[in-house]
Formats: structure tokens, sequence, C-alpha cells
């Protein structure tokens, strides 16, 4: 049941509005790769390109060794789980999940064990004879789950499946879906928007912005090493603080509009003195420092328990967010550094991420 | 408005449109076509020869003051029946749309008269305004009033108008209740707060939300009036007496199939296609409206 | 919220119910009298318990010699049934046609249909007579219900119910592997089954109801239907014998009345989403 995926050169348009700009992906069997991107950035059509939903305009879609891109969904042995989970209303709970299956003319008794193996998993096994709209929207996920499960597709597919469901079972799900594709281990493709669910259910991550892949990684180098200025405000929250500077001191360090030099700590950048550089830097990595530095006059406190985010303005009035362990100082006007090695230089004209020579 | 998933192939899809298509050319497009034709010709007395005359029959037909006299009637008569039976169906629904006991009963009591034929209800009004024997009918010639409205045409009218309302009273009373329904509670409630009440929070909150419903109405019901009551009209009065209750359908009826007057008959059937296009129209434009809100 | 007794409100619904119940009562109760007494006038409201003889007379003999009421009750059966039936069918059929499928000339195909809202059968009376007179189907069953099988407001309606299906329910059924003739049967159907069922209410009166069509195109009697009957039985200027017309109109209001009635929520539903 394992199957790898590789997309080539996949682009569509709609009349003439461009959708998606060349996609190149490939995915090892059984590996979860998490599509993430703002809303209309492409991340959907992506996956109805892939379900067989639309006709990509060009471009080859390789599922286990073979070009499905023309084929309709019902051959490409994909399975998919919709966001508001589209479950058939008529049906009951085991005719829903058994719906593929029948239609496949697989054998009733393989259709009822495998349901019921489905259903033992998802812990569905007391509501298949209840109708969806007697369920709650945690159960109905689970369905839609099943519906997939059965199948022992090649690929799932997952179109923002957590998004209808409130904060807390959202993390239950989250943490569900994870165990069971890699209990079962089937090549997936997930798609949302929630970065959250990016970083925590991703082998890879690849970020779109407006129909145009901007990082491809694990997610820890995602969040680490944002490949531009896009992808560094998309991820992590409170976002990180991006501000202007020039590169100064024959690349060696960066000036900050704000007032401080801050030297790279990782090697020289390319580039003569003065380019003008956007420095970015998380909230939890600015240091509070008794006196020097920077100093932030404080806006707003926004207590989160174990932590607490502050948000202010420096002297030359750009906003800078910090995230401090514990409670807030009472200060009205605190001091800021902002330590060397956990700088992010990108080229201000470009946005991309500028990387120490050599 | 348009899909986003679509099933590919054009076979099936043509194949399912066509026996829709075909009753449509057949009972639908081809005669309209032959009605615009006929309605441009005129047949000799013995109906051997036919002849174009352009659009003679229609000058002919709007300088023939029998033919403004039933635009007017007709127009008299659909309003009278759509204020009539609107106005009933709007005060029983403001009362059915209040909580009180036995409410579901009385909904009921109030839909099923929908299946009553219009030429049935013409029968039932018939057996109540009969001089002789009608309820009602009896009842006023013992008040010492001269009713029969087979022979007085204001009576007739008032015949026609009352059993041609009566039969739409039932429909009018669906849509005004699912429009009250359809009003927020929160909205109603907000004006309990602001202290309007009775006939004034009627009068300035609840009428006015349901405008939509009452627009629609007002077209079904001219539409209804206009075209649907041929069979109230025929069993109660044939259009008499004289031509007092003749409607405009009614006289396609009588000149086409009883006076065999092709032409005019036809020239007037393409008036009326012409009033349902307007009427569609005026109808749809509503409702573009309402869905771009 | 109080809780005293809405007078006013009781007062005018029952005055609104008895604007419908009391006619029909009074020619329910009417049909089982002296035929004498009706003439002079003196109809009463209580029946006569020994006259329900007269339902099973004219259902078997008919009224005056005319077609026995069963008959013209048959007929009507059909016709609505028919009509009902078929006007459900051809247009489920090209609602999922123009819908969820692209093909050549769609929208004309669509506003086709379209346009037939705008041509009653009452404004096209003579011309389609000469139609149906065409194809040899006067005084036919086909040519009484064909005719008024196509027109566009079914279509539409489903259309729109059609529309407001979620795609992802359709994307569902089509990664489950479903075709469109499946998906016709599994899905949809299924899924619209209250909407056809108000559908057939609202078209079987229609159907049940006619009169001009049924007037002009079946003059054979054994094509009366019930309500051309009872016309018929009140248009004679001679002696009409009121208690079996009573008896007639009571007959003829029952099975439309009991359609309604039994399917009431859905025709209620879908009466006042879908019409608009």
């Amino acid at each position: 049941m394992m199957a790898s995926l590789k997309l080539e050169g996949l682009r569509k348009s709609f009349g003439a509005t461009k959708v998606l700009h060349g996609i190149d992906l490939e995915l090892a069997s059984g590996e979860m790769l998490v599509i993430v991107g703002a809303s209309g950035c492409g991340k959907s059509t992506l996956l109805r390109l892939v379900a067989g939903l639309e006709e990509p305009t060009a471009g080859r879609i390789v599922l286990d060794g073979r070009d499905v891109a023309n084929l309709d969904p019902a051959e490409r042995d994909i399975a998919m789980v919709f966001q508001n989970y589209a479950l058939y209303p008529h049906m009951s709970v085991f005719d829903n999940m058994a719906y593929g299956l029948k239609i496949r003319r697989l054998s009733t008794a393989e259709i009822r064990k495998r349901v019921e193996e489905a259903a033992d998993m998802l812990g569905l096994r007391p509501l298949l004879d209840r109708k969806p709209r007697q369920l709650s929207g945690g159960q109905r996920q689970r369905v839609a789950m099943g519906r997939a499960i059965v199948r022992h597709p090649k690929l799932f597919l997952f179109d923002e499946p957590l998004s209808n469901l409130d904060a807390k079972l959202r993390v239950t799900m989250r943490a569900e879906i994870k165990r069971l594709q890699r209990r079962m281990g089937v090549t997936s493709l997930y798609v949302t928007h929630d970065q959250v669910e990016a970083m925590t259910l991703g082998d890879r991550l690849l970020v779109l912005h407006q129909g145009v892949p901007v990082q491809l990684a694990t997610p820890m180098e995602v969040f680490e090493r944002p490949a531009d200025i896009y992808v560094a405000g998309f991820i992590g929250a409170p976002a990180m603080n991006l501000l202007p500077a020039r590169l100064a001191a024959g690349g060696t360090a960066a000036q900050l509009d704000a007032g401080p030099l801050v030297p790279f700590a990782d090697g020289r950048r390319a580039g003569a003195d003065g380019m003008k550089l956007t420095v970015g830097i998380r909230p939890e990595h600015v240091a509070l420092v008794a006196e020097g530095g920077l100093a932030l006059q404080v806006d707003l406190v926004e207590p989160l328990g174990s932590e607490t985010v502050l948000i202010g303005r420096l002297p030359d009035g750009e906003m800078l967010s910090i995230k401090l362990a514990g409670a807030a100082p009472p200060e009205e006007t605190v001091h800021v550094a902002i330590p060397p090695p956990n700088l992010h230089v990108f080229d201000a004209a470009t946005g991309l991420r500028l990387e120490p020579r050599g | 408005m348009e899909r986003r998933t679509i099933f590919r192939g054009w076979l099936l899809p043509v194949a399912f449109v066509l026996p829709q298509l075909l009753l449509t050319f057949f009972f639908f497009l081809w005669p309209a076509g032959q009605a615009i034709y006929a309605s441009m010709t005129r047949q000799d007395a013995f109906g051997i020869r036919t002849q174009f005359v352009g659009a003679e029959n229609f000058t002919d037909l709007f300088s023939d003051p029998l033919y403004l006299d039933s635009i007017r009637r007709t127009v008299v008569f659909s309003a009278s029946v759509a204020v009539l039976s609107m106005a009933v169906a709007l005060l029983l629904a403001v009362f059915a749309d209040r909580e009180i006991r036995g409410r579901g009963l009385y909904r009921t009591l109030l839909i099923w008269p929908y299946a009553i034929a219009p030429a049935i209800a013409a029968v039932l009004w018939v057996l109540l305004l009969h001089p002789q024997i009608g309820w009602i009918g009896h009842g006023l010639r013992a008040l010492g009033i001269h009713w029969d409205y087979k022979l007085d045409g204001a009576q007739a009218m008032l015949a026609v108008i009352l059993a041609s309302a009566w039969k739409q009273v039932s429909y009018n009373f669906i849509f005004f209740l699912a429009g009250l329904q359809s009003i927020p509670r929160a909205v109603i409630e907000a004006a309990r707060m602001d202290g309007a009440r009775g006939w004034r929070r009627f009068r300035t909150i609840t009428f006015p939300l349901l405008a939509p419903t009452t627009f629609f109405l007002i077209v079904v019901n001219v539409v209804y009036a206009a075209f649907d009551t041929f069979g109230t009209i025929r069993a109660l009065t044939r259009g008499g007496p004289g031509k007092a209750t003749e409607t405009l359908v009614y006289k396609v009826y009588v000149d086409g199939v009883e006076n065999q007057n092709l032409g005019s008959s036809s020239a007037q059937s393409v008036v009326l296609m012409l009033a349902v296009i307007l009427l569609t129209a005026i109808q749809f434009r509503y409702m573009g409206r309402k869905t771009e809100r | 919220m109080n809780r005293r007794i809405d007078w006013t409100a009781h007062i005018v619904l029952i005055l609104g119910v008895a604007l419908f119940v009391l006619p029909v009562w009074l020619v329910f109760a009417g049909a089982t009298q002296d035929p004498g007494a009706i003439d002079r006038g003196e109809l009463s409201l209580l029946p006569n318990l020994h006259g329900f003889g007269v339902f099973a007379d004219v259902l078997g003999n008919g009224v005056a010699g005319a077609t026995p009421v069963w008959r013209m009750l048959a007929v009507s059966f059909g016709m609505a049934l028919a009509i009902a039936v078929g006007k459900i069918a051809i247009s489920l059929l090209s609602a999922y046609a123009v819908t969820f499928f692209r093909f050549p000339l769609r929208m004309v195909c669509f506003w086709t249909i379209f346009i037939t809202l705008m041509l009653p059968v009452e404004v096209r009376i003579i011309p389609t007579y000469a139609v149906m007179a065409g194809f040899g189907l006067i005084n036919s069953f086909t040519g009484l219900t064909v005719p008024l099988i196509a027109s566009a407001t079914a279509t539409l309606l489903f259309r729109q119910v059609f529309l407001a299906i979620p795609d992802e329910l359709v994307e569902a059924a089509r990664m489950d592997g479903a075709g469109p003739w499946r998906f016709f049967r599994d899905i949809l159907l299924p899924v619209s089954a209250a909407n056809v069922a108000a559908l057939f209410v609202i078209l079987f009166v229609y159907g049940w109801n006619q009169y001009l069509w049924p007037l002009l195109v079946a003059t054979d009697p054994r094509l009366d239907t019930i309500v051309i009957g009872i016309v018929k039985m009140i248009g004679t200027d001679s002696a009409v014998p009121w208690n079996k017309v009573m008896a007639t109109s009571v007959l003829a209001l029952l099975p439309p009345i009991a359609v309604v009635l039994l399917m009431q929520r859905w025709f209620v539903k879908g009466l006042t989403e879908g019409d608009k």
C-alpha cells in the first residue's frame, strides 16, 4: 500500500488567473507533507489537482510510478478527508464508510471487515447505525477519516480537516490524525492555514504564497531558517519582528534603523555596505536588559499564563513584540537587546534570506 | 450560479434533457410560434383561405371597445382578488403565528383549502350564493335584497371575486406564515424592548420585514386571478350575464373555441403572453435583488 | 410570559377556519338531505343520517345519466398521478443535466426550458389544441396529460435544490468512485427526497384541479375528470339534483385534500422554499 507521489511542473489557471505557478514536489512512501499558506494561496487547488477534482493546465502527477493527471478521481486510488466532512446525510455511519467499497465491488464480508476495523481504530463501533446528523462534530470528523481509511488508498488527502472543530477538539484530533497516519504509513498530503497544525503534523512543510512554492523543508528548518520574509512572518506566533536595517562593517553587521549595530554571529553577508536589509528576530529571542540596548515603550501587555507578550514601540516608531517567560515587568518603558545568534537576515529588495558566505 | 464540481461527458446529460426539450418544443414553442403566426393572419368566412394581415388583428383588438372593457374588467377583478385574499390571509397568518394553544391544529385547518380546485371552489360558492338554494343567496333574498348573480352583472362580478379570493387564501396564508416565521425572533424582541406593541409593532416592524413575501404574493395572485380562474368563472357565470365577468383569458376561449375566430383569438393569446412575460420579468427582477442581499 | 388565553387570536382563527370548513360542511350535510327541501332553500347544517346512500349512488350510477363518479375519479386520479410522476421524472433528469454537466448548448437548453414559464397553457390553448389534433391525441389519456408535464417550474425548483447541494458532497462521491449515474441514484435522489415529496403534493393537486385543458382536449365523456363532470352537472339550467351534485363535490375534494394533509410537513416546506 506504500506509494510515492511526484508532482512535476504542475500549473493551474482559471481563465487568465494563474493559481499555481509550477509546483515540483516529491513525497517518499509513507511521508506526511503539509501544504500551508494563507487563504487563496492555491493550496486547496493543489490538493484538488492531485485528487482529480480539477484538471491541471500543465504538468504531471505521478503516483506510484504512474501518471494519473488525466485519470478520473475514481481511478486514482486516492482518498480524501474534506473540510466539511461531506458525509452522505441519508446514509448510516456504516454505509458512509462502505459506499466507496461497494462501488469497487468488494465482497460484503470484506466490506464489513474493513469498516469494523476502521471503526475500532476510531472508536466508532457503537455509532455505526447512526445518521450523520445524530453525531457530534468530532464524531463526524472521525467518520470522514474512517471513510478514507477503509479504502486502503495509495494516498490520503486532507483538506483543512480540523478547521470546523472547536479549539480543544482540534488538539485531540490533531494528535489522532498523526497517530493514525504513522500507524498506517499511508503517504499523505495535508492542507491547512494553521501553522501549529502544519508544524506538529508534517514530516515536511511546503509553504505556498500566491501560487508559488516558497519553501519546502522540515518544520524545524522552516522555523529556524525561513527562506524569505513571507515565511518568516507566517510561521511562528507571535509573528517574527521584522526591522529595517542596512548592511554595515563590510558585511559583518546590520545597522538597525532604530539605532544599534548588531554583528552577525554566523559570518559575513555578501553585498555592499549600506544595502537595505530586513532583520528578523523572533519575539521569544528578544532579551530584556537592565539598561542600555533599545528603549521600548510598552503599549500592550498580553498575559498568557505561563508567558507574557509585550507589544511596544521603538524610539523610531517601529513596532516590536517580545515574549517573556513569566509575568511582565511593571515599567512602562523596558530596555531590550537583540542577541546576534538569533538574527535572521533578509535582502529588503528581494525578500530572500541572506546566508553567510562560504 | 454555477457548480464547482461537474461530471465529464456530454452524452448522458444530453440524453437527460432531451425528453424535456422535446416536450417543450412540441407543446410550448411550436404552439406559441403558431399563435404568433396566426395572430397575423385572417381566415375568410368559410375558413378556406388564409390571408396575411400583419398587425391588423392587433390594431383591431385595441380599437375594439369590448376588448378594452375586458382589459378593464380583468384589472379590477385581479386587483380585487389579490387584495381580498392577501388581506384575509395576512390577518390569519399574524394570529396563527402567535404562541397560542392549538396553533398546529389551526394551521392545518387553514392549509388544506390549498387542495381545492378553482372550479370546485366555484361550485361550492354556487351552492352558497344560489338565489334559490344557497344559504347566502337565500338569506339575502329574505332580507329583501334582490339577489341573483345570474342576472345582475355587478353581483356576478362580486361572486367570482369572492370564489376566486376564497380559494387563494390558504396559499397566501402558507407564504405569509412562513414569512412571519423567518423574521428573526431577536428583531421582534428588540422591538418589544423598544416598547413597540400591537398594531404599531406590526406596522413599523413586522409588515416592512414581510415586504419580500408580500411582493412575491402580489405577482403570484395577479397571475392566478388573471389566468387560473377560467374554471371558476365558467362554473359560476360562464362569463355572463352579458359579458359582465368575461376576463381576458375567458375571452380567448370564447373567441377561439366558441366563435372560431382564430386570428383575433391568437392575437389575444399573444397579448397575454406579453403580459405574462412582463409579470415574470418583474418577479425575477425582485428575486435577483433578494439573492444579492 | 403571560399565561392569559389570547382570546382575540382564537376568535379570529376560529372565524377563519369556519370560513373554509363551513361551506364544505354545508355541502357535505346537504348531500345527505332530501332534494326537495334543498330546492326550497331549506338546507340544514345537520346531515341526515339516513341519506349517506347518496355517495354510493353517485359513485356507482353517476348523476342524471352522466358518467359514474367512480369513473371520473379514476380519470382524475390517473391524470393527477401521471402529471406528478411524469413531471418529477422529467425535471429531475433535466435539472441534473444542466447543473452537474457542461455540454454544448447547455445554457440554450436551460433558457428554452425557462421560457415555458412564460407560456401557461391558458395563453396558448388553441394552437396547442391544434398540435394535439395533428398528433391524433385528442380524446386520449396521453393528450390529457403529456402537454401538462412539460413546464419549467419543477425543473427550476430542482435546479435550485441541486445548486444548494455542497460541492464537497459531490466530490466525496467522486472520490469514492461514483460515476454520474450512481451519484444521481445513490446520493442526489435520497438527499432530495423531501423536495420530491413536496413537489409531488403540489403537482398532484395541480393535475387534479385542471379544468381548461381537459375541457378542450377530451370531449369524450369517458375521459371526463371529476372537475369537468361537476361543472357539467351544474351547467344545465333544468332541474339540478342538488344533493347529488353536493355528494360529488365532496368526493372530488377528498383525494387532493387527503394528499395535502398526509404530506403537510414536506409540502409546506417545499412550497415556501422552492416556489420563490
